[in-house]
């Protein structure tokens, strides 16, 4: 049977794992290469890192420390941040990612994820949603949650599926950083537009807001999140054991 | 030495990293020669099979594949390098495989049942068969490990050289066996411990 995956996400600026509360305020966790290394050994499912340096210098250390990372650890590995072109998913890829999760770059130009999944494959390409509500309505945000860009979300995604994208993550704004649980309402719409599989982000705060995720929507694939795992406030392995005795399929 | 064959599809990088770590000297290339003399064969893939089957063909490597294998070479096929043994495949089209395993290679969508996702993707545990339990590659693996798929079109009609199935509403194949030509649908590459132990029982062959 298949498994429900945990999914830790390190977020690396200037070489080193970053945690924004909301987007902002951002404070310096660890070594990305130590801490993709003790999540994959330590029952991760999944690894995300997202590249949310500014400058080009810093994106040259980004790939530096991708391909250690890579070379140390034997679980997916999915990339995100600054991806704008075909080149830019080439350029991870070379680095040892296996997926790349587009965000700002596919708004930009929505043909990014058409041309990139016809060269790598759907598998490869995964589109990562920042949603927040407006007016009641599901809005796409842009540039890390800064820029309200007017879209609707459903559409967007429907739209982003349509042109191969083979993942979809779903990071709610509203409940982002605020550690009070998963914006299931959000996922649901968003599962009964798209058939591919679904990734919840934004809102975990304890191995409860989990199990609920995967027990209110079972279509729901996966459960990511940073700052609980990194800070060491639950291990991935606790939140296994716990999901698994509520009868929720994980790889222990 | 353990040949990657690089004939310009998919993620090398990981494999090889993978074979590092397990101690297994490896090679990545696309060198007729190199391949002829390696002492085993792992054949990767990612993406279409129509695309990747032509990509094989340049400089001859399939049919240097096909007679390495059969003068006895070990050799795994990956995901969609395990897709090619077989005689033919579904996606996009007719396309002729390798030939080297019976069977063939369709869409999942027609034997998964409805809710299930396509592509599958995630972890999922082996089931092997009875076959399986014998086989050398798996001396390192237990019954429900898990391992890590994506994929979209699976091999059919292959019980002779089943080795291990997995469950996605119905039963899949996870991995093939004949003689001393193997093939693994998952990504061992990216399966954590399990799949390590599987490619070091592959480079002890």
């Amino acid at each position: 049977m298949i498994t429900k995956r945990i999914i830790p996400c390190l977020d690396v600026r200037d070489g080193r794992v970053v945690k924004g509360v909301n987007f902002e305020g951002l404070s310096d966790v660890s070594s990305p290469v130590e801490l993709g290394r003790y999540y994959s050994e330590n029952g991760a499912d999944e690894l995300v890192f997202y590249d949310i340096t500014a400058s080009s210098e810093g994106r040259s250390l980004f790939s530096d420390i991708l391909r250690k990372v890579a070379e140390q650890i034997f679980i997916p590995l999915t990339v995100g941040g600054a991806i704008n072109t075909v080149e830019d998913f080439d350029r991870v890829l070379k680095c040892g990612a296996d997926k790349v999760s587009v965000n700002s770059g596919a708004i930009r130009d929505p043909s990014l994820i058409y041309n990139a999944a016809k060269k790598y494959g759907d598998q490869c390409v995964v589109l990562s949603a920042d949603v927040k509500r407006v007016n009641g309505c599901f809005t796409v945000f842009a540039k890390g949650g800064r820029e309200n860009t007017g879209l609707d979300a459903i559409e967007w995604i429907k739209r982003g599926v349509g042109s191969g994208a083979g993942e979809i993550v779903l990071n709610s704004i509203d409940t982002d950083g605020v550690k009070g649980g998963f914006d299931l309402e959000m996922l649901e719409a968003v599962c009964d537009a798209v058939s591919v599989p679904v990734i919840a982000s934004g809102g975990a705060g304890s191995a409860k807001d989990f199990i609920t995720l995967f027990k209110a929507i079972p279509r729901v694939d996966a459960g990511l999140a940073a700052s609980i795992f990194h800070f060491g406030e639950l291990t991935i392995r606790d939140l296994k054991t716990e999901l698994r005795a509520n009868g929720i399929p994980v790889r222990l | 030495m353990t040949v990657i064959v690089d004939y310009g599809v998919g993620n090398l990088f990981s494999l090889k990293s993978s074979l590092k770590y397990i101690g297994v000297d490896s090679i990545v290339s696309g060198d007729p020669e190199t391949i002829a003399n390696a002492d085993r064969i792992i054949l990767p893939g990612v993406g279409a099979f129509s695309d990747a089957r032509e990509k094989l063909r340049v400089n001859g490597l399939d049919e240097l594949v096909i007679g390495q294998a059969k003068n006895g070479k070990p050799l795994m096929g990956i995901c969609l390098g395990m897709q090619m043994l077989f005689e033919r495949s579904y996606e996009y089209g007719l396309t002729q495989g390798l030939g080297l395993i019976k069977g063939e290679v369709r869409s999942i969508s027609d034997v998964v049942p409805k809710g299930y996702k396509i592509p599958h993707i995630g972890w999922n545990s082996l089931r092997k068969s009875e076959y399986g339990r014998k086989s050398e590659v798996f001396k390192y693996t237990s019954e429900g490990d898990y391992v890590y798929f994506v994929h979209s079109f699976a091999a059919m009609d292959c019980e002779d050289s089943l080795i291990a199935a997995t469950d996605y509403g119905t039963l899949l194949t996870a991995a093939v066996a004949h003689d001393n030509v193997f093939g693994m649908q998952f990504h061992p590459e990216k399966s954590g411990e399990v799949g390590l132990r599987i490619l070091k029982a592959f480079c002890e062959i």
